[in-house]
């Protein structure tokens, strides 16, 4: 399958008040972006839990977008910030479990950021097809190694941490 | 949790052709009716009209539907419709979804068949989410009748006396030791020629009189907390080193002050005025107390000084060089948010000699040069005292100029207009008005311009390119009277089609509006966007232009965006309507989807209780879990996500509510 046969399938989490509304824009002006970016909405780029990114691969999607409020702008204050480290651990995270780190990306993008935000989209859309398919579900049975991994991650972090009495 | 199956009803609008032009809304629904629970699904021209409601009403009665998905346009706006919708037929309203397809698939999407593709996921999506929604509750907040207004320009004056004539407590914060704003600097005011002051003071003076208003000069906001009905805010009161209560605003103390020459500029003046360290910064200033400055003050600065100011106030005793800065708290339930503008900086474009000529002025200079309250008693003269013969103006000056700010400021070609009349009103001197587009859309604005015109001011279509004394010419063009300090200005005459070098004393520059220095760091305090050039965002640009995407906060003036006195006060009645609107209902729906902790699950561990930012977690340490204040809570989730054993829930947006919006999103196409 060449890169442009390859229909990815991204899910880009959206928070109501910024990039949410930046979609609603982008509808508003008629800006055409990639069909293949199917968007959830969460309240704040903070609700995107970690398990929410995974499932998302697991349930055979190619790549994940979580797309907040500018830093300093967030409509919850700074629960942006807490999205900022999260994104790092998962890249990490994915790292470690043998997906590229750059199958997950983070966005800002205000509510007057209609025409960013389908660039945006466009361009992780454009990133996750040259990436080409995850398989991840097919790939984790046959693989043993990753389940190794990630059961190695969870060791790491009990240990990190265990509260001494 | 509803026990009896699921019998979700599916609702597909055409939006008019807006989704049924791109989706083939028939195969959408049609592909619905196979999914899980799905009891009916059909598809209708307007969903969110009387009898596309009436239809989603009946259809709930008749079939016993007891969920509801509707694929139409974005849920914020019309998921309100079809929450009260369901409501009115006897389901919760909470049991509700919306898949948008208009706004996030028809709109944004060229391919029909990926189109179709992508909002059978979105709908499918919905429906394997509202299997997981629960009833629930609607939660009120009162809120607290008195509205907090940011900024004594005349958007916040007009916005204060709306709301304190209606009755309601105002709480009005300025930051400059008078209210009056940008407009108190203008002499007269476009179209009308109304004198600016004529027009303002009254309103001025009416503020400080009025009993519901409470007016804080010298002050500025220092933060807000809670939301809508019920802000706390604290404001940072600077001190005058004079007791407001005490003085009667005689003036004498500036007399008596020992600084016998006014020798420091006043800022009111745009530094072309003087002042002493005891000073107003014009006569008609609201309220009428001097304020001290403390960095030139002797007795502030050395503690030691004759005081011929306390001498001046006598028995009145109003000074107080021991005040301090204190900071004041105010419960307010509503605010608006009327800042303004500040005037763009020539100086950073370095052709047009702004700071190296002393001769090139700024509008607002010259406005004040202008003002018979200003600098120079309303002669306009130059910096050497003479009056100019020959003026030129400079449109667009930081304006529609990619290098600066791409947008118009609406307001620079009238008040140009306006300055080339007042000009030739008061002196003899020629007027070149150097435009690129005359942009005059306005009430009663084309025929001042025809009367300008016709007042025998040059108008000249081109943009200034370089502006050079006559001396560094050499060609000896100069016949102007103060030839040694004349300047050229070299402008391309797109209509003549030459290069001109036009002689003249005085260059005036039509500076652009821009945000506030400091408006990112207000927008931030009040929860409010911005648009690209940092004017403060308002929700929606036709519909909502006062509101914010911050309930409760509202915008008025040229913070939202440069725009003229007409404009502003309209813009400030209107927010003041909104503001009234609000805090007369008395009371306001929660957001629905704050968290909770399950308490079996919750381990203590206290994770979530940093994350929040508005303090809504706490810790029971009897029972040794965390506790979250519904009230406190604004539902933003990021504890949920952080819990590590799953105690944290949220509603409407719980863990499996998300997961099965992703197995829908993913699992059918």
């Amino acid at each position: 399958m060449s890169e442009s046969d390859f229909k990815p399938k991204v899910v880009a989490f959206l928070c109501n008040w910024c990039s949410y509304t930046a979609s609603d824009l982008a509808g508003t002006a008629r800006i055409k972006y990639s069909p293949h970016a199917r968007i959830i909405r969460v309240m704040c780029s903070g609700r995107v839990d970690p398990t929410f990114v995974l499932k998302a691969f697991a349930m055979g999607a190619d790549g994940v977008m979580i797309a907040g409020c500018h830093p300093g702008d967030c409509h919850y204050i700074e629960q942006n910030y807490k999205t900022m480290r999260r994104h790092e651990m998962l890249r990490y995270l994915l790292e470690r479990m043998g997906v590229e780190s750059d199958r997950l990306r983070l966005v800002w993008a205000s509510a007057a950021e209609g025409q960013y935000l389908a660039e945006a989209i466009d361009s992780f859309v454009a990133a996750v097809q040259k990436l080409g398919p995850l398989n991840w579900s097919a790939n984790w049975e046959e693989n043993g190694q990753r389940a190794e991994a990630l059961e190695e991650i969870v060791h790491e972090h009990a240990e990190a941490m265990e509260v001494l009495p | 949790m509803i026990d009896e199956p699921l019998r979700i009803g599916v609702y597909v609008c055409h939006c008019g052709s807006n989704i049924a032009s791109t989706i083939d809304v028939e195969a959408l629904a049609k592909f619905a009716e196979d999914l899980p629970g799905v009891a009916l699904s059909r598809h209708y021209k307007y969903m969110c009209s009387d009898p596309g409601q009436e239809l989603v009403k009946r259809d709930i009665r008749e079939f016993n539907l007891n969920r509801l998905v509707v694929a139409a346009c974005s849920p914020n706006l019309h998921e309100a419709t079809f929450r009260r919708a369901a409501e009115d037929a006897g389901l919760n309203r909470f049991l509700v979804q919306m898949a948008n397809i208009r706004e996030q698939v028809s709109w944004v999407t060229e391919d029909r068949e990926e189109a179709l593709r992508k909002a059978k996921a979105h709908l499918a999506a919905a429906v394997r989410r509202v299997a997981r929604h629960e009833s629930l509750q609607r939660q009120f907040v009162q809120i607290y009748p008195r509205v907090l207004v940011v900024g004594g320009g005349i958007a916040g004056i007009e916005a204060a006396l709306t709301l304190a004539e209606a009755g309601r407590e105002v709480i009005l914060v300025e930051r400059e030791p008078s209210i009056g704003g940008h407009m108190a600097m203008f002499d007269k005011t476009f179209p009308t020629l109304d004198c600016a002051a004529c027009i303002l003071t009254p309103k001025m003076t009416a503020v400080k009189l009025h009993p519901k208003i409470k007016l804080l000069t010298y002050s500025n906001v220092e933060s807000v907390e809670g939301s809508v009905g019920h802000y706390r805010v604290k404001v940072r009161r600077k001190p005058r080193y004079i007791d407001e209560s005490m003085c009667v605003g005689c003036m004498l103390c500036i007399d008596g002050c020992v600084f016998t020459k006014a020798k420091f500029p006043n800022p009111f003046d745009q530094g072309l005025g003087t002042r002493k360290p005891v000073w107003v910064p014009f006569p008609q200033a609201v309220p009428p107390v001097p304020v001290v400055d403390p960095e030139v003050c002797l007795q502030i600065t050395r503690g030691k000084c004759k005081q011929g100011c306390v001498e001046a106030c006598g028995e009145r005793n109003a000074f107080r060089f021991d005040q301090q800065e204190t900071i004041e708290e105010y419960q307010v339930g509503a605010i608006i948010v009327a800042t303004g503008f500040k005037t763009f900086d020539p100086s950073v474009i370095p052709y047009y000699g702004y700071g190296k000529y002393p001769n090139v002025y700024t509008s607002l200079e010259v406005e004040r040069l202008l003002n018979a309250g200003g600098p120079t008693a309303g002669k306009l003269v130059l910096r050497d005292g003479s009056t100019p013969k020959r003026v030129g103006i400079i449109h667009c000056v930081g304006n529609r100029d990619a290098n600066y700010h791409p947008y118009c400021s609406r307001v620079c070609c009238m008040y140009s207009l306006k300055l080339a009349h007042l000009i030739r009103e008061k002196t003899e001197a020629e007027v070149y008005s150097c435009y690129i587009d005359m942009r005059t859309p306005g009430k009663g604005f084309e025929e001042f311009y025809n009367r300008v015109q016709n007042e025998g001011v040059y108008f000249v279509r081109g943009k200034v390119a370089d502006i050079t004394p006559v001396a560094s010419q050499g060609n000896g063009k100069g016949d102007g009277a103060s030839a040694s300090n004349a300047l050229i200005m070299k402008v391309d005459d797109t209509l003549l089609g030459t290069i001109r070098n036009i002689e003249v004393d005085m260059v005036i520059l039509a500076v652009a509006l821009e945000p506030q220095a400091d408006a990112a760091d207000v927008r931030r305090a009040f929860g409010i966007s911005c648009s690209s050039e940092g004017f403060f965002l308002e929700k929606h640009p036709k519909l909502a232009p006062v509101n914010t995407a911050s309930d409760g906060v509202f915008l008025a003036g040229a913070c939202q965006g440069a725009k003229d006195i007409p404009d502003t006060v309209a813009q400030a009645d209107a927010a003041a309507a909104k503001a009234l609107a609000l805090i007369d209902a008395g009371q306001i729906e929660l957001e629905p989807n704050t968290a909770w902790i399950d308490e079996n699950m919750c381990s203590g561990c206290k994770t979530c209780i940093g994350l929040c930012p508005y303090k809504a977690i706490s810790r029971d340490e009897e029972r040794k879990i965390a506790v979250i204040d519904p009230a406190l809570c604004k539902g933003c989730g990021t504890c949920v996500a952080a819990c590590p054993s799953g105690a944290a829930k949220q509603h409407l947006f719980s863990d499996e509510q998300v997961h099965e919006e992703l197995e829908g999103l993913m699992s059918y196409v």
